[in-house]
């Protein structure tokens, strides 16, 4: 129920940011990214604002898109990306691969 | 704890087989001091991953928020120039080292430089992965949940690091005294392209060099970077799953560098046939 509410909350605050093109944010809580898909234009350069609300550090990384960031706890990190070709590009937050993991859906 | 003590291991790994490597490369190198250098090489790097993970926020932060590509790119470039001066080294020296070894059968103890130089690889290959095994043992510390059993994890995760890199070492001295200047050269020199196209990879996600920076092919299907023998040859020959025309340029570039200054290194030649 509180993941449901996080979510919820968290698409509320992302809708500006998804209205611009390029720029993006993943929210990390309780080891689970929030959103955790996220559609991107392929062919374009995107930002990405990763933001780590756990006190723990978290590494992000996708062998996919040749990431590894560390975001330290209550901290954030930018990576960037692309161009993409349309595809799927799996992420995982590599200190708790169980729950901490998306994927970025280009098209 | 087995989660923990994977993590802890993959990340423990890439540096072991560094270290495995430079060993190796060293033998016959100044038979004392070796080992404290290699010493002081893991020490130092133990002591910056403690360093570079207490101020990660700030790394990250610097630069407009690409300060931790910019010091990640650095740290590899660092290595490749290190490990290119070791190649040029050994051409020049490497025969006569072999030659020695094999008449009077223990090592010379010419030159220290070589060693300094690797020492200064191994520093950097553990102070990158040691900070990033140091700020996962730190998230479980802070989290505070079954502490124990992961810490064990993690500690038993650098145990198997540590005997990768034995394992490492002493496999590459079943090599035949003859060959083993030759192999190690050529591992040096495939460890460096790697880290090199690593590096401009860094450059890349900093935002400060996005040239050529689309994908040439797909191998995922093939063998995943994800995979443990992907990491292994990620670190060995700097596999990448899907590289930029960038990190082809540079890789090659890198190798063909390695290549051009070991001949000019060697070029000063004495004749040989005496010695021989």
């Amino acid at each position: 129920m509180k993941t449901l509410l996080v979510a919820c909350l968290a698409s509320a605050l992302l809708a500006p940011a998804l209205a611009r093109a390029d720029d993006f944010t993943l929210t990390i809580k309780d080891h689970k990214f929030t959103p955790s898909e996220l559609k991107v234009a392929a062919g374009k350069r995107h930002t990405i604002t990763v933001v780590n609300n756990d006190a723990t550090p978290e590494e992000f990384e996708s062998h996919a898109l040749k990431i590894e960031k560390v975001v330290v706890g209550n901290g954030k990190g930018v990576v960037r990306i692309g161009p993409l070709k349309a595809g799927k590009y799996p992420f995982v937050g590599e200190y708790h691969e169980d729950t901490a993991k998306g994927v970025i859906v280009a098209e | 704890m087995l989660g923990a003590l994977i993590i802890v291991f993959r990340e423990v790994l890439e540096a072991g087989l560094i270290v495995g490597i430079v060993l190796a490369a060293t033998q016959g190198v100044a038979g004392r001091g070796r080992g404290r250098w290699i010493a002081i090489g893991i020490g130092g790097g133990l002591a910056g991953a403690a360093i570079v993970a207490a101020f990660a926020g700030a790394i990250s932060e610097a630069f407009q928020g690409s300060g931790q590509e910019l010091f990640n790119a650095c740290v590899l470039a660092i290595a490749v120039v290190m490990l290119m001066w070791h190649n040029a080294w050994m051409a020049r020296h490497g025969r006569e080292i072999a030659a020695e070894m094999r008449s009077i059968g223990v090592a010379v103890s010419e030159g220290a430089r070589p060693l300094t130089a690797l020492a200064v690889v191994v520093g950097l290959a553990v102070l990158r992965e040691g900070s990033e095994v140091v700020l996962f043992l730190y998230g479980i510390v802070a989290s505070g949940t079954s502490m124990g059993s992961v810490f064990l994890g993690g500690v038993l995760g650098i145990a198997c690091g540590a005997a990768f890199s034995a394992l490492t070492y002493y496999g590459l001295l079943a090599i035949p005294q003859r060959y083993i200047f030759a192999v190690t050269s050529w591992l040096i020199a495939l460890l460096a392209a790697g880290m090199a196209a690593q590096a401009v990879q860094f450059l890349n996600n900093g935002g400060l060099l996005t040239a050529f920076d689309n994908t040439m092919w797909d191998t995922s299907w093939l063998l995943s970077e994800g995979s443990i023998l992907g990491r292994l040859m990620h670190t060995l020959i700097g596999y990448t799953e899907r590289p930029t025309g960038m990190q082809l340029i540079v890789y090659v570039c890198t190798l063909v560098a390695m290549y051009l200054l070991m001949r000019i290194a060697r070029a000063p030649e004495r004749p040989r046939a005496a010695t021989v």
